[in-house]
């Protein structure tokens, strides 16, 4: 592990030097990111020129939901995200090379190609995060500030191992890459709402099959004081670690499966 | 004797088309890939339509769509995604790595235009990400959810036709975009621009019609709204009672415009034009 966390710093580190160097670029690519997770809450705020209420939560509560989403995935998206671009790896013989490193493969694999530009989409919900602290009506405390801290640190867990279970897939499927796309930005387009507008078994499935809904739904219904409109039990809300860790788990044995049953191009 | 000009026409004429069937091909071997970007496209189909079903239940009749017309248009708009090029790349990926190894070189020698053997490539592509990208999330779409059809064969003709007219003008601002690697070779600060914009101002991320009257001003001055709003309201023009010849004029306007200054500006980059590597 901790050889993993090192691999991972020294080569992320250099791939942050070569961005930096180019600083033109890198507040391009830093500042498109911003956009485009921008007008994602522009298209959510236009909604709300028409109405008060999105399935039953005001543009505040949404806000806090979407900045928590949008955190998590920011945040794992730039730490492990480049796990996408493993079949390019496969295709081109490369990760044979990564494989016989004395650095894990998983490390290497999310370390390569490191963007530090992504830290424009966690600016972004970071900056909506704010707004919805202000402007939600949230009864302070200090079990409401641990559950939130916790759950964007627990959500960022989750996307990450989704993405690793993309990475993972790829090993299997080498030009299916845009799955994973369906669960990562997909996940994340579908917690930016209230999961109210959405039918009992979707619910269901980012519960108890893809864990979604504890990256933001139900930490975030217990940071704003209101009652699961489901009807599921309330110590949900405070499972988020517990769902992170599970997810983490079923990933790691996915991700070491992918990698015993890899089998090099040759080239 | 020499070739008359309608010998030319029909070669020039099979030329292209061989080059729009190798487009169809070229991308017609990535079946896992296509698998995939099909599967993701109907998955936020579902999730978009729900919040538009929330969005209409709130407001019904907003914009002059009811619940129906959202639906379809979440759904076509999935299914134009990949046609249209929304993502960028093909071929601005195309003309930018052929800058870069020096290859761009060699196109200036081939007998056809750069802009028609791009054009003819694009389409051919096109045809392919219609079928294999456009129709299983509109037929997801359309067992899933109560979708708007339209009744008439003329408006299915129409609609189709803005289908096309919208990945000619999405290949003509693509095409536009990489022709910029003539000269600042790193393209990819603005190709994300071109993303951002041909995403919102499209209609990709919410209909224009819900927009604000001076955003929706702004969308209607720019080429973008011709990849998705145009094409759904001809789809949709039976029940919202749309004229559609001023929108496909619209569409032929842009087409003339972005083709043209591609031309145009296709000659000025063959003079400017620095060969890399060789």
């Amino acid at each position: 592990m901790a050889d993993a966390v090192r691999g991972f710093a020294i080569i992320a580190g250099a791939w942050v030097r070569s961005a930096l160097s180019y600083r033109t670029s890198f507040a391009i690519g830093t500042g498109v990111q911003f956009v485009i997770t921008f007008l994602d809450f522009a298209a959510i705020i236009i909604m709300f020129s028409h109405i008060d209420a999105f399935g039953g939560f005001s543009i505040a509560q949404i806000a806090l939901l979407y900045a928590m989403s949008g955190f998590a995935l920011g945040a794992a998206d730039m730490l492990v995200g480049n796990s996408e671009s493993l079949g390019r790896r496969i295709r081109d013989g490369s990760f044979d090379q990564m494989l016989v490193r004395p650095v894990p493969a998983l490390a290497q694999v999310a370390a390569d190609r490191f963007a530090i530009r992504r830290i424009g989409r966690i600016a972004q919900s970071g900056g909506v995060l704010i707004w919805a602290v202000w402007a939600a009506p949230i009864d302070w405390s200090v079990a409401r500030v641990v559950v939130l801290v916790g759950a964007m640190a627990c959500g960022s867990v989750i996307f990450c191992a989704v993405f690793v279970m993309g990475g993972a897939f790829q090993v299997f499927a080498g030009d299916a890459a845009e799955v994973s796309n369906a669960f990562t930005y997909g996940g994340n387009t579908l917690t930016q709402y209230p999961l109210t507008i959405y039918p009992n078994e979707l619910v269901k499935g980012v519960t108890f099959i893809v864990p979604l809904a504890f990256v933001n739904w139900y930490p975030g219904l217990y940071v704003l004081g209101m009652d699961d409109p489901f009807g599921l039990p309330g110590w949900l809300r405070f499972a988020s670690p517990v769902a992170a860790l599970a997810f983490v788990a079923v990933a790691a044995a996915f991700w070491r499966t992918a990698v015993r049953h890899y089998r090099s191009t040759g080239s | 004797m020499g070739p008359t000009s309608t010998d030319r026409a029909l070669g020039a004429a099979g030329l292209y088309s061989a080059l729009a069937v190798r487009g169809f091909r070229r991308y017609a071997t990535y079946r896992a890939a296509t698998a995939a970007g099909a599967f993701t496209n109907s998955v936020f189909g579902v999730i978009i339509a729900y919040t538009y079903i929330a969005l209409w239940e709130a407001r019904p009749d907003l914009g002059g769509y009811g619940v129906a017309q959202a639906l379809t248009f979440a759904w076509i708009g999935q299914a134009l995604l990949a046609p249209v090029g929304m993502f960028g790349g093909f071929i601005i990926d195309d003309l930018t790595e052929r800058v870069r190894s020096g290859a761009a070189a060699i196109d200036l020698h081939r007998p056809v235009s750069l802009l028609g053997l791009r054009l003819a490539e694009d389409l051919g592509r096109a045809a392919y990400h219609l079928l294999a990208r456009g129709l299983p999330p509109t037929v997801v779409g359309a067992v899933l959810f109560d979708l708007a059809w339209p009744n008439r064969v003329g408006t299915w003709v129409v609609a189709m036709l803005a289908v096309w007219l919208a990945v000619v003008v999405g290949f003509g601002l693509r095409y536009l975009l990489g022709l910029l690697a003539y000269w600042i070779i790193d393209v990819q600060g603005p190709a994300w621009a071109l993303v951002v914009l041909q995403l919102f101002f499209s209609g990709m991320m919410l209909p224009l019609v819900v927009f604000p009257d001076w955003l929706r001003l702004v969308a209607d001055l720019l080429p973008f709204r011709c990849l998705v709003q145009i094409p759904v309201d001809v789809f949709l023009s039976e029940d919202t009672g749309t004229a559609v010849a001023p929108l496909i004029g619209v569409q032929l306007l842009w087409v003339g415009v972005l083709l043209g200054a591609g031309a145009a500006l296709t000659r000025v980059a063959v003079r400017k034009v620095v060969v890399q590597g060789g």
